[in-house]
Order: structure tokens, then sequence, then C-alpha cells
């Protein structure tokens, strides 16, 4: 084991991916020589050559096009757009060209092997535009996984599991914990299983369920809880899509409660297409509604991004009011 | 088909074609008739031609530009490279002007204007990349070296001319006037910003001024600026769009995008380049292969110049010339200004990483505000009490405006919903009120607002 921060931990993975697959390739903007602006393939140029880990124009839709032909071509594609914010100009080559790559040519040909990794997340004052998290946009598109880490460990065993998935995924990295977040990565190969949420701790009054750096703030909610003798039960959702109905419906089967925290916007967001399966699959067993805390309906703001943010004191107001309800 | 020979027959006999708009919807139909037929689409009674007119001389397709080309009978490609593309160049760095060079209008009082603005972009970019050091901003981007680009681009408009800036033309904003206090009251995010303290620092706009707010999205205002030109040329205005970008934001999709739309619909929108030589940590040699940015306005049909960026005279003769040229002829203009990033990209990056000190060394002697000083002296237009008294003041300007701006307020918790959309909808009154709420349980969490809710 070593002690890793969550970008040393993604580096691990993609070395990992790069040394074991010749045709595995890292590329996206500054991502070269430089190392990606956050560092992530930082080492990876001089190791396996410019023609494996390179920079590319400034161009996402030609990022994600280039690798739309690398997996249909049979490569390894694993590239970076550098912010979540700034992937919807590659938003036609995702949703309408890898999602149904599969699809449309009837298992003629596929864009399996792609891996798109980005950096997502607010709490870093990086206002409208370095803030976002777009999963949702995402996830209303069949044919797509879209996998979240909450930490250094969960980020290599997800990412390897990622890249060697025969579908394209959508990895998005909390950015906001790249450095704030280490811990014990073991060195050697793993993988995690996508699909699969965690329960990351048992309890038995009401189910918190979050993903990404999200966690961090349910597991502080849970803290003060805890302290007024509510037991909370954690669970990392891990995978957006396919997401795992069973672990979280059995959760709530117990706990009879749920609280749903996202970074995103409130309306349409993932927590509540969360809500719908759950109430419906748990409805008889439900003590109290479903309660989503998320970011408000508005852009991601900046002076304001405290007030604005779904932060564990409005989560600790939701358990509570649900345990009063 | 059938549909497709039965118009032939009927065009054959008529010569004339006229077809109902939910024909034309189906736009290979459209396709395969636009090159052959006479269209005319019935719409509110009242009929108009929808593609050029077709006849012998003329293809609705108008190939004419292929046809002054000569004819070969074995295969030649022409060179990727093949379009040389001089660069303008006026003043030397010593402060003298080329033999023969043609120089912008410009006097003493325009010079001034032009100088002073200069002057305060190197101190205000010098000071804001100190307070964001000592933490007191977030961030900051300078545009050391490349000053002349935004500045002399804004000295060849005029005040009703529109700019679309990418985020390192702040200088254009200082010559148009933009008050120490507003660049201020942006880069501290408090509620004297006019964007409401909702912007990272930098990202500057002013309606009085005509600049638009920047967004980060790279490449975004290119397009846009397409279609504002259109606009102000559909009402007659005295008035054309600047556009500024990076030779990086070039490589977006939406430069294609705007460059086209542009060109086919005769916008007065002067798209200005700054290659500055890098986008982040990736040199220009690695984001295109092509002969700089100025060879695409040619492929695009777009008159085109190419300038050395340092140097403020060429910058403003080209655009005079391309404002002239864009407002007389209602038609784009191309200008690529050849500069260096002589900072690092942002206070987030360290351009040590990717490049030597010996190459920024040698853009260090192409400083275009130490050129135009030098001019200025030689013309007697300024001397070294005046040069001294300007940067003093400057600089005791700046760090004064930085203490009053840190100690104004942040935006009151109001500002959160407001501007999402022209009015407040319901349910971000009912999310609002929850907040206030909220904070009034937990006031130390939210020191900003807590002590101003009502
Ligand atoms: C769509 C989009 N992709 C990526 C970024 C991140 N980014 C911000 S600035 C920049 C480099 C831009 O370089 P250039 O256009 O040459 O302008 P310069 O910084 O040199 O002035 C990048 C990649 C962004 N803001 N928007
Ligand atoms: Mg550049």
């Amino acid at each position: 084991m070593a002690q890793m921060n969550l970008l040393q931990a993604i580096n691990n993975a993609l070395d990992i991916a790069m040394a074991e697959n010749d045709s595995a390739l890292c590329f996206g903007e500054d991502v070269g020589h430089f190392g990606g602006v956050f560092r992530a393939t930082s080492g990876l140029q001089e190791k396996y050559g410019k023609a494996r880990c390179f920079n590319t124009p400034l161009v996402e839709q030609g990022i994600i096009g280039f690798a739309n032909g690398l997996a249909a071509q049979g490569s390894t594609p694993i590239a970076e757009i550098q912010f979540a914010d700034y992937i919807f100009p590659a938003f036609d080559q995702i949703v309408n060209e890898a999602a149904k790559f599969r699809y449309r040519s009837g298992n003629e040909f596929d864009v399996g092997k792609l891996t798109i990794r980005s950096p997502y997340g607010g709490g870093i004052a990086g206002g409208l535009y370095h803030s976002q998290s777009p999963e949702a946009y995402f996830a209303h598109t069949p044919g797509l996984k879209i996998v979240v880490p909450r930490n250094p460990y969960q980020a290599k065993g997800l990412l390897l599991a990622s890249i060697r998935d025969d579908n394209p995924v959508i990895f998005f990295e909390p950015k906001r914990l790249y450095r704030a977040s280490t811990g014990e990565v073991p060195e050697e190969d793993y993988q995690l299983p996508l699909g699969k949420a965690e329960v990351v701790k048992q309890g038995s009054d009401i189910t918190l369920l979050a993903w990404g750096a999200q966690m961090e703030i349910i597991e502080k909610a849970a803290e003060m809880a805890d302290n007024d003798g509510i037991s909370c039960e954690i669970i990392d959702l891990r995978s957006i899509l396919p997401w795992d109905v069973e672990t979280i419906a059995a959760s709530v089967m117990k706990t009879g409660r749920l609280v749903i925290s996202q970074e995103a916007p409130l309306t349409a967001g993932f927590a509540s297409e969360i809500a719908a399966t759950i109430q419906s699959e748990c409805f008889l067993h439900l003590e109290s509604p479903i309660a989503r805390v998320c970011g408000m309906d508005t852009p991601y703001p900046l002076a304001l991004e405290k007030e604005y943010v779904s932060d564990h004191l409005k989560t600790y107001e939701a358990i509570k009011n649900s345990l009063n309800y | 088909m059938r549909c497709y020979n039965n118009v032939l027959n009927l065009w054959a006999k008529t010569q004339t074609i006229i077809i109902s708009k939910d024909r034309i919807n189906n736009s290979i139909w459209y396709q395969c008739l636009a090159s052959k037929v006479i269209l005319y689409l019935i719409q509110d009674g009242y009929s108009f031609p929808l593609a050029r007119k077709a006849d012998n001389k003329e293809n609705a397709m108008n190939s004419e530009v292929y046809k002054e080309s000569p004819v070969v009978h074995q295969p030649a490609f022409i060179d990727g490279h093949s379009v040389e593309i001089p660069i303008l160049k006026i003043l030397q760095q010593d402060g003298s002007v080329y033999q023969g060079a043609e120089l912008p209008k410009i006097d003493q009082a325009l010079a001034t204007r032009i100088y002073k603005a200069l002057a305060f972009h190197r101190v205000l970019d010098e000071r804001m990349v100190g307070a964001q050091r000592q933490g007191r901003i977030s961030f900051y981007m300078a545009a050391l070296g490349e000053e002349a680009a935004s500045v002399g681009g804004a000295a060849g408009l005029e005040d009703q001319d529109m700019i679309m800036a990418q985020y390192r033309e702040q200088g254009a904003l200082m010559y148009r006037g933009f008050s120490l206090e507003d660049f201020m009251n942006q880069m501290f995010s408090n509620e004297k910003d006019l964007g409401k303290g909702r912007q990272m620092p930098i990202h500057y706009g002013s309606n009085a001024l005509n600049y638009m707010t920047i967004s980060s999205p790279l490449g975004t205002q290119i397009p846009q600026a397409a279609g504002y030109a259109y606009g102000q040329k559909l009402q007659g205005k005295d008035a054309v769009t600047m556009c500024y970008f990076g030779e990086g934001a070039a490589s977006e999709g939406d430069f294609h995008a705007g460059l086209n739309m542009a060109a086919v619909h005769q916008a007065p929108v002067i798209f200005f380049c700054r290659n500055n030589g890098y986008a982040i940590s990736t040199p220009a040699d690695e984001q295109f292969v092509g002969n700089g940015i100025a060879s695409r306005g040619v492929g695009y049909g777009i008159k085109t110049i190419r300038i050395d960026g340092n140097d403020i005279l060429a910058v403003l003769k080209a655009t005079q010339l391309a404002r002239e040229y864009a407002l007389k002829e209602n038609k784009p203009v191309i200008i690529e200004a050849m500069s260096y990033r002589l900072g690092a990209h942002s206070t987030s990056d360290d351009p040590s990483g990717y490049r030597t000190r010996e190459e920024e060394a040698k853009w260090q002697a192409h400083d275009p505000i130490l050129r135009m000083k030098n001019w200025m002296l030689a013309n007697e237009w300024w001397d070294e009490a005046q040069e001294t008294a300007l940067f003093e003041s400057l600089r005791e300007d700046v760090l004064a405006a930085v203490k009053v701006a840190e100690k104004i307020d942040k935006p009151p918790v109001e500002d959160l919903v407001t501007d999402v959309y022209d009015q407040v909808p319901e349910h971000l009154n009912k999310q609002l009120n929850e907040l206030k709420q909220h904070i009034k349980k937990y006031p130390e969490s939210y020191p900003f607002t807590a002590g101003r809710i009502k």
C-alpha cells in the first residue's frame, strides 16, 4: 500500500492501463508534456512517448470525435476534457455518437473501449464555468456508463474498471478532492465493480445517499446526526449509470427513510431519478418523503457559493426533518 | 425520384417551377432542385426566390470562383502552406518608424490616451498578480507583453462598436474607460460588481461601454460576433463588432462556424486573433500545422491581414482599415496579431513546467509598451518625468482601490436567484426563502449574508 492523493491514484491507474495495453492512449488539452492542468497525466508522455500521450488542439468535439474513431478502430482511447464545464462542445459526439454507436449498427461496430475523464464539481471558487456537475445530462442517454469516485482508492479501482469495460464510460473526477483527499492505495492492479453502490457505513434510522465529493458532506452530516442519537446508513452510489437500485432499495427497506444529496441543481438532477425509483420500489416501507438536498436551480455562483451549495448543514436539517415527519 | 423527374419535365416545358414550402422541407429534394431549377417558395401568399436564379451562365451553386483556376491534366497538389502571408510592421523597438511605413491616423492626444491605457494595463496586471499571491483575490490573468493588441484594437474602433472579447483583453476595456473601481469590484466579487459577483475575476462586461461580458467557454463569442454584426448591419448602424480570441480558441468548432457564417452572411465583424504562441501549456506548433490563423481567413473567403501584435501602430493601422472596410463593404475581416504571452497563463499556472527562460527572454526584448514609449519620446510627445509620475500615481491608485474594494460587502443573498430569468419564478422564490430560514438558523456558517437577512 502507498499513500496517494486522488490525482496520484488516477495517474497510477492510467500508468497501469497504458503499460498493459499498447493501444491505450491518453490525450486532451495540455495532457502531454505538461501532464494536464491538474497533472493527472503527469509523466505518462515521458514513459510511453508522444504518440500515446499527447496534447490535442483546443477542441472538445474534436477530442471526443477522434476518440470515437480510435475506439471504433479497436484502440483504447482515454480522453480528458479539461473541465466538465467544457464537455458541451462534445455533447453531440458523446450523446449521438458514442452512446449509440453499437445500437445503431446492430453491434457491427462499437466504441466500448472509450473512456472520457473529466474533473467536475464546485467548492473551488470557480464560479459558473469551473464548478458544474453535469452528470444528469448524460444520465438521460442510454448507452453511456457514468462513474464518480469519492476517494483515491475508489478512483483507481473504478478508473481501471472503466477503461476495461466494453462500453463508453464517462468518469467524472471530483476536482475539489484532487489533492485534498488522500489515502492508502494498493500499488498493484485492482478493479472495483461498475454499477454497484457501496454501503460505507451501516445504520438503522435513515439512509444517506450521495456520490463523489458529496460523500464527505453526508458523512459530516451523519456525524452531527449521530450526536443526536440518529443512526445513519451511508451509501456511495459510485455509478450513476447504470445505477444500483437493489442496494439502495434494500437499505431503504431497512431504514424507511432516504436523503439524497447532490451538488447539481435540484430540478431534473439524478437525485430525482433515484427518488422516483425508490418510492416505487419501497413505497410501503417509507416513513417519510424521500428528501433531495441539492444545489439551487440557478447557475453555480461565485461570491455566494457557500449559500448556494448543498452543504452538511442543509443535509443535517433534511435528516432531522425526515425523522420528525 | 418520380417527383423529381416530374419537376424536370415541367422545367423543360415552362422554365419555371413553383413548389410549396412543405416540399422544400425535404432537404435532399431541395438540394436536387436547387442546382437545376428556379425555386420559388410560396409563403403567406407571396413568392420570392429562394435560390439564386439558375441560367446557362450560372448554376445555383456558384462555381465561378473555381473557373478562374488553370486547368491541368496531370495531378498536382497545392501545398498546405502555399499561401504566403506578409506581416505588417510599422514601429521598431527603438521607437523609429520603418522606412516607407504608412502610419495610422494618430495625433498626440490619441497617442497619449493609448499610452496611458497601456501603462494602466501594465500596473494593474502587476499589482493584481501580487494581490492574488497575497490571497486577496482568488484568480487573475495578466496580458504581459501583449497589451498592444487589446489597447490598440480598441483605439482603432469607435465607441459604438461592440467588443466581444475572450478574457485577456482588459486593455480594450481600459481604453474605453472602465473605471479602476469597476475593475476592482469585479475582481473582488463585491456587491458593486456589475456582474453581481457571479463570475471569476477578470470576467468583465459593460453594457454602457459596449463590451460584452466575458464567458469562460472558449470560442463561443466568435459566431455570436457574426450574428451581432449582422444585426448592426440590418439596422443600418454605424457600428461594427470586434471579436477577440486566442490562437488556441481558434481550434474550437465555434471559430469555424463563426467565420463561415460571417462570410456567407456578410457581417461587418473584425475577427482579431491574438496569436501569443501558447494555449496554457500547448505551444502553437502543437495547436495547428497551417500557416497561423490568417491562412484560414483565405479558406473562408475573408480579407485577412497579419500584423506584429507588439507594434501599437501596426495594430492601430490594421484595425482602422478593417473597420473602414467592414463598414463600407459589409464584410468580415481577420486580423492575426503575432505576439507572445510573457506571463503565466493565469495565476494558477507555472510556465516553467513547459518552456524555457531563454525563450521568454527573447520576447522580453519586444516589449510593446516600451516600444511605444520610445516612439512617444522620439516625437517629443512624452518625457521621462511624465513617465515616472504616471507610473507612480497609477501604482498608488491601484493599491488604494484594492483597499476600498476588498471592504465592500458581498452581494446580498437575493442576488442568487435574480437574472436566471427576467423575473424570479415561483420555485426560485421558494428556494430563496428556504435558504434564508436556513441561514438564520446557522448564521455563523454564512458570514457574508447572515447579518443582512431580514
Ligand atoms: C471550451 C473550453 N475548453 C477549454 C477551456 C480551458 N482553457 C481556458 S484558457 C485555455 C487556453 C486558451 O488559449 P488561447 O486561446 O491561445 O488564449 P490565451 O490564453 O493564449 O490568451 C484553455 C484550454 C475553456 N475555457 N473553454
Ligand atoms: Mg494563445
